[in-house]
């Protein structure tokens, strides 16, 4: 009994690890940045060139940093879910403009509407690799102390929204500051 | 006039291959090494089997901009390290540093092989027991007629 079954002992744990393979995600790269300070940056307002918006100006606010441009395809479908976050739950967002072209990132946030409290110009992407961006869309959760605490890599639908990021925030929200 | 055209194509595809690899002026050739070694031992996260120096991707030209101008300014390997693994994880290193969380990755392979050897070993020492007992008087006759038949 025992010299028999265990073939299928074995092929029934190998079937275990390839299902449990199968299920994750090899492009979601798990980021060191979770539950360190965000990264500072220094930059132009995209609407405004002579305003600078800093991730430290932001500080005693649950906020979220959204990075787009305009020639991401992905980012037309998450931008719905963006506008609706902002209308229905008056989230504060700044977006990352990341490695664009000013004139048609404005362009593209008068044809999708514009859910953003800034935008943030990163020309040559450089914040973009202290956030540890590399696939666009990406969405970082920052809490009040100005701690990452959540990050999407690629777009936030639904789903993600209803069963992550909301109830993140509402916890966020009742956080004291210090 | 065909191989005029072959040569003309071969050019064509030699210079795509080389199109999205910039030139980089080093100083010395210690740092001409490190900015090579470090390129071919970071991974591209965008294409994720490919290595900084041989990724066409948008990310990994910003990456190898990063690493060369860091190696001009004199950083260390491991400054240089420090800063990848600080933005992207552990996972940015083809050889990821040995630690709690990459145990698994280091010697699951060699646990595999001792599992696959022992089974190998047990399997093998059976099937040995089993061809050792030797053929009762029944097997002998049979095995006689069925010779005799066949002469």
């Amino acid at each position: 009994m025992m010299k028999n079954s265990l073939p299928l002992v074995i092929f029934v744990l190998l079937v275990v690890l390839l299902g449990v393979g199968l299920k994750l995600d090899p492009r979601e790269v798990p980021s060191p940045l979770i539950d360190k300070p965000a990264p500072d940056f220094q930059l132009s307002d995209l609407h405004n060139t002579n305003n600078v918006i800093t991730p430290e100006a932001m500080k005693g606010r649950v906020w979220l940093l959204n990075v787009w441009a305009s020639w991401c395809g992905a980012c037309r479908a998450e931008h719905q879910v963006i506008n609706r976050l902002v209308k229905e739950h008056h989230v504060e967002i700044v977006g990352l403009n990341y490695k664009d072209a000013s004139y048609d990132a404005k362009q593209w946030l008068e044809d999708f509407g514009n859910p953003y409290a800034r935008v943030a110009i990163d020309r040559d992407g450089r914040t973009g690799i202290d956030w540890g961006v590399y696939g666009v869309p990406e969405t970082f959760v920052v809490d009040k102390k100005g701690i990452i605490r959540y990050k999407s890599i690629g777009p936030v639908d639904q789903e993600k929204l209803d069963e992550i990021i909301l109830p993140l925030i509402a916890q966020l929200n009742l956080e004291p500051l210090s | 006039m065909k191989k005029w055209l072959m040569t003309l194509l071969m050019m064509f595809a030699a210079f795509q291959a080389h199109a999205a690899i910039e030139i980089y002026q080093f100083d010395q050739a210690q740092q001409e090494t490190l900015y090579k070694e470090l390129t071919d031992e970071l991974r591209c996260l965008v294409c994720q089997n490919q290595n900084l120096s041989s990724s066409n991707a948008g990310l990994a030209y910003d990456l190898r901009k990063e690493t060369y101008e860091m190696v001009m300014q004199g950083q260390t390997r491991e400054q240089i390290v420090d800063y990848m693994t600080n933005r992207y994880g552990d996972f940015v290193m083809y050889r990821p540093p040995l630690k709690t969380r990459t145990i698994l990755l280091w010697f699951g392979p060699f646990l595999l092989l001792v599992v696959g050897i022992i089974v190998l070993m047990t399997t093998l020492r059976q099937r040995s027991k089993e061809n050792d007992e030797p053929l009762s008087s029944e097997q002998h006759k049979n095995i006689q007629q069925l010779l005799e038949k066949g002469e």
